[in-house]
């Protein structure tokens, strides 16, 4: 009986690891340099943290890993963590901090039930979150972080969308909505189902009429944003506060010359989100998304503090990750033979291989097996004077040295240079 | 049209065999002995010579037609809905409301209490406790409604017992909405209205030719029962109970529906423990008691040793068997046997087809390490069938609840069962035989290992226990 992986969960592979790591090591550098400090929390957690108002969608819920635990006979679930934020957001409050300002980011799994089993359950995450800062400089400085470290992983073509959740819910209301519609409303415009809007226009035509630059909402500028605000200054003055807080974000935006696209419609399965939604594609695919949500951390019982953060996607980025990103990632690779295979110089082989570790070189002892297509050089091991023998696997050339520091020389000198 | 093929179709047992008999007499299928009656789970049709009958307990038969043991099935929509809910994935298809066994499936709360709204229960946040025989449509509820913080308390029956004490809210399923107030609950949330209904494998469904079967019931529809009239005339005066009046020094306890009955009026008569109305002609869950500070309610064994695990009940009348498989689940929990009633003695059995060449466990693994396909092992008691399965290494098992009549399984829709029995007869009669025996199973008295809130409370736990040991010593 051949043993099978779990359907919907995937090996990552030496070569994929190594890109994960790549983007790991781009993402934990950037933040690091920024300011921000790493958190890890548990993969198990409360099911009920996920299940008040204002946190995850019905829909992402009814997806959860959730179970009895061994001592669940009170009929309290736990559930594989399905979303990062939120449990960043718990342990933020458990630790009793005082709303200061707190710069977390964290390398994740998050797990979702997904029926067709094509696509992974088990997924990554490389997230940040800003907590106690409500200006829009922190809402740029989260985007702008987002694009660096993207950047660094060389990618030249990114897209970024951008919509306000204030605004979708001040929308909404104005179809008359009740709060309970709304939010499942809500919910399914961000369960990612952009058509949701053009259903509400047919059913509501004199709104939807009033509406309808809202409805279809793609624009590039400031200026369209202002364009709205002046349409509904009298009409719905209840945009404004949304509008303007939009407004100033994509001024500032537009100040430091970042392109962006205004799609109201955009946006992903969580509910907690209070302000700016934005999200970032490259390669057509999403590769991280983020926005402001003031309001989950009062809703789980913390102090009024406001926050934002974002999540970078590895496995997209995975497979978005060029080759030649990972080039230099490795030293250089010498493989040592220990000639005639005495103690003596297997122990000789061993002690040269430290020492080229220790200068920068990756040296791997011959085990009789080894592949050696990716050898820069052989090193022969004798038990007689010259000790060693190199072999440039490039020329075919062969050198003489007695001692290892002849062998360094020989090497040319450091293996990560 | 092709050469004839195998069709297996799956019929309920209990509330819908009736009407269903009724409906495929008209559809003149010529079943033999499809009645309460019946012996046989097997049924042949006459007009059908093809079509293979097995007759399950209602709430199986989505799972045996969505695992493909059946291509056809007829049964109650709730249970469907019970298993896509979880499921969505699963391969079913719902072919044909058949148009009889209606019902509703609502949450209640108890009509002692105002009725929360369910605004307020979206803004409680306090643990809102569910208890039903539907988990996967309760927590779909709940998580819909958006409740802060809830636990499902899965049932295997006697809801209605449990508002507003032990629960505060119950999903469950009554013929109309008057029924529900019959019973002394008042609906907060209608989730579904069902009735019996045709369902179909989904790969059969598009694979196979269903359409003679399904066109000559299809043929009688609408269709109404003609002895739906009973009905009506079953509905009772409201159940006009009063809630538990309880303090920190009351016991509640806990005494099981069913045949466990007999043995247990017997037990309490020998302690000369008076409980009125117990057994109860009109479905009282609330029996009386001379007892001082002591509640009861009757509910199913089976939700006992969960139930005084979660502290509602202090002291429960069920069985070591139902403990064990308690205990399987949560091994840390509170619950524990105080006394052994040493009643209603039974085995807990391991049980395959009499054709299957193994007489005991280990040549049974031996067996099952060369199959390729996964081991089925078919219980009412899951827990304890997955510990034997995986105790005994037996591969790539999988477990199947069921709902009881375990033994009709065998061999076609399962390759072992876990199941208890008396004398061993059944299992003969079905043409299976015992190849392990876990434990012996007697009526056992369960309580808390967590401390009592009083000590006046403790006393009379000890005293209940000891008139009921000395009852049991006496014997």
């Amino acid at each position: 009986m051949r043993m099978q992986r779990c359907k919907g969960t995937q090996d990552l592979s030496p070569e994929e690891m190594r890109k994960f790591r790549l983007i790991e090591g781009a993402f934990r550098d950037c933040c690091l340099k920024w300011g921000y400090e790493e958190v890890r929390t548990p993969t198990l957690e409360y099911l009920h943290l996920f299940t008040s108002t204002g946190t995850l969608t019905p829909g992402t819920l009814g997806k959860v890993y959730s179970f009895l635990d061994w001592d669940g006979w009170s009929g309290e679930r736990v559930v594989l963590r399905p979303d990062a934020t939120i449990p960043v957001a718990r342990s933020y409050i458990d630790a009793g901090q005082d709303g200061g300002l707190t710069k977390l980011f964290y390398v994740t799994n998050i797990f979702i039930f997904e029926e067709t089993g094509k696509e992974t359950r088990e997924r990554w995450q490389c997230g940040a979150e800003l907590i106690g800062a409500g200006s829009t400089t922190a809402d740029v400085e989260l985007i702008t972080l987002a694009l660096d470290i993207l950047k660094k992983l060389g990618f030249r073509k990114v897209e970024l969308q951008l919509s306000h959740a204030g605004l979708i819910r001040a929308l909404l209301a104005e179809f008359g909505l009740t709060s309970q519609e709304q939010a499942s409303v809500f919910d399914q415009i961000l369960d990612g189902d952009e058509a949701v809007f053009n259903r509400l226009k047919a059913k509501t035509p004199e709104v939807g009429e009033a509406l309808a630059p809202l409805l279809d909402p793609k624009g590039q500028s400031a200026g369209f944003l202002r364009n709205l605000k002046a349409l509904f200054r009298r009409d719905l003055p209840e945009f404004e506060p949304a509008l303007d807080n939009f407004i100033d974000i994509v001024d500032l935006m537009e100040a430091m010359d970042y392109s962006y696209q205004i799609d109201i419609g955009s946006g992903r399965g969580f509910e907690y989100y209070t302000g700016i939604i934005f999200q970032l594609s490259a390669g057509r695919q999403r590769v991280a998304a983020g926005g402001r949500y003031d309001a989950l951390i009062p809703l789980m019982g913390g102090q009024e503090v406001p926050a934002s953060g974002f999540a970078l996607y590895l496995d997209p980025l995975m497979g978005l990750v060029k080759p030649e990103t990972l080039d230099g990632q490795l030293p250089e690779k010498v493989l040592i033979r220990a000639g005639d295979s005495t103690p003596e110089t297997i122990r000789e082989g061993f002690r040269i291989a430290a020492y080229l570790r220790e200068t920068g070189y990756g040296a791997e002892m011959d085990l009789g097996t080894q592949p050696t297509e990716d050898v820069r050089w052989i090193l022969d091991v004798k038990n007689e004077a010259p000790r060693f023998v190199v072999t440039d696997t490039t020329t075919k050339k062969e050198f003489k040295a007695r001692t290892a520091k002849e062998v360094l020389a020989l090497l040319g000198g450091n293996g990560d240079s | 049209m092709g050469e004839t093929v195998t069709v297996k179709i799956a019929l309920p047992k209990g509330r819908l065999l009736e009407t269903t008999a009724t409906l495929l007499r008209k559809a003149e299928w010529g079943l033999e002995g499809y009645n309460q009656s019946m012996r046989n789970y097997r049924l042949g049709s006459r007009r059908f010579p093809d079509l293979q009958a097995k007759v399950f307990n209602e709430r199986d038969i989505p799972v045996q037609v969505a695992v493909g043991n059946y291509d056809l099935g007829i049964c109650g929509l709730d249970w469907v809905e019970e298993l896509s809910i979880k499921f969505p994935s699963s391969a079913l298809v719902k072919l044909r409301n058949l148009g009889y066994g209606e019902g509703v499936v609502c949450l209640a709360a108890s009509h002692h209490q105002p009725a929360p709204t369910t605004e307020e229960l979206k803004e409680e946040t306090e643990l809102i406790r569910i208890a039903s025989e539907y988990p996967n449509l309760a927590e779909y509820l709940a998580l819909g409604l958006r409740l802060r913080r809830f636990s499902v308390f899965p049932l295997w029956g006697a809801a209605e017992a449990y508002p507003p004490e032990s629960a505060a809210l119950v999903l469950v399923s009554y013929p109309t909405e008057q029924e529900v107030l019959a019973s002394g609950l008042v609906s907060v949330n209608v989730l579904l209205n069902h009735s019996a209904f045709l369902i179909a494998n989904k790969n059969s469904w598009e694979q196979k030719d269903l359409s003679e079967i399904v066109g000559s019931i299809e043929g009688q529809l609408p269709f109404t029962a003609e002895i739906q009239s009973k009905k009506a005339a079953t509905i009772s005066a409201e159940k006009g109970y009063h809630p538990w009046q309880t303090d920190e020094d009351t016991v509640r306890i806990a005494l099981p529906d069913g045949h466990q009955q007999t043995h247990t009026v017997t037990l309490l008569n020998k302690a000369g423990i008076r409980v009125e109305d117990y057994p109860s002609e009109n479905g009282n869950r609330r029996p009386g008691t001379d007892l001082k500070g002591v509640v009861i309610k009757v509910i199913r064994p089976q939700d006992m040793p969960l139930q005084v695990a979660n502290g509602n009940f202090d002291l429960a009348v069920t069985g070591h068997d139902w403990l064990t498989d308690h205990l399987t689940m949560f091994p840390s929990s509170p619950v524990t046997e105080l006394l052994d009633l040493k009643s209603g003695r039974v085995k807990m059995v391991a049980v395959v087809s009499r054709e299957v060449p193994a007489d005991d466990i280990y040549s049974l693994r031996q067996l099952v390490a060369k199959q390729t396909t996964p081991f089925r092992v078919a219980s009412e008691y899951v827990n304890i069938a997955d510990k034997y399965a995986r105790d005994n290494h037996l591969g790539m098992y999988k477990v199947v609840p069921t709902w009881g009549a375990t033994e009709a399984f065998l061999p076609e829709d399962a390759d072992l069962l876990i199941e208890n029995t008396e004398t061993g007869r059944t299992i003969a009669r079905h043409n299976l035989k015992i190849i392990d025996t876990l434990f012996e199973s007697t009526g056992c008295l369960i309580g808390s290992r967590n401390e009592t809130s009083s000590l006046v409370k403790q006393e009379r736990i000890e005293s209940i226990v000891g008139k009921l040991r000395a009852a049991v010593e006496g014997e």
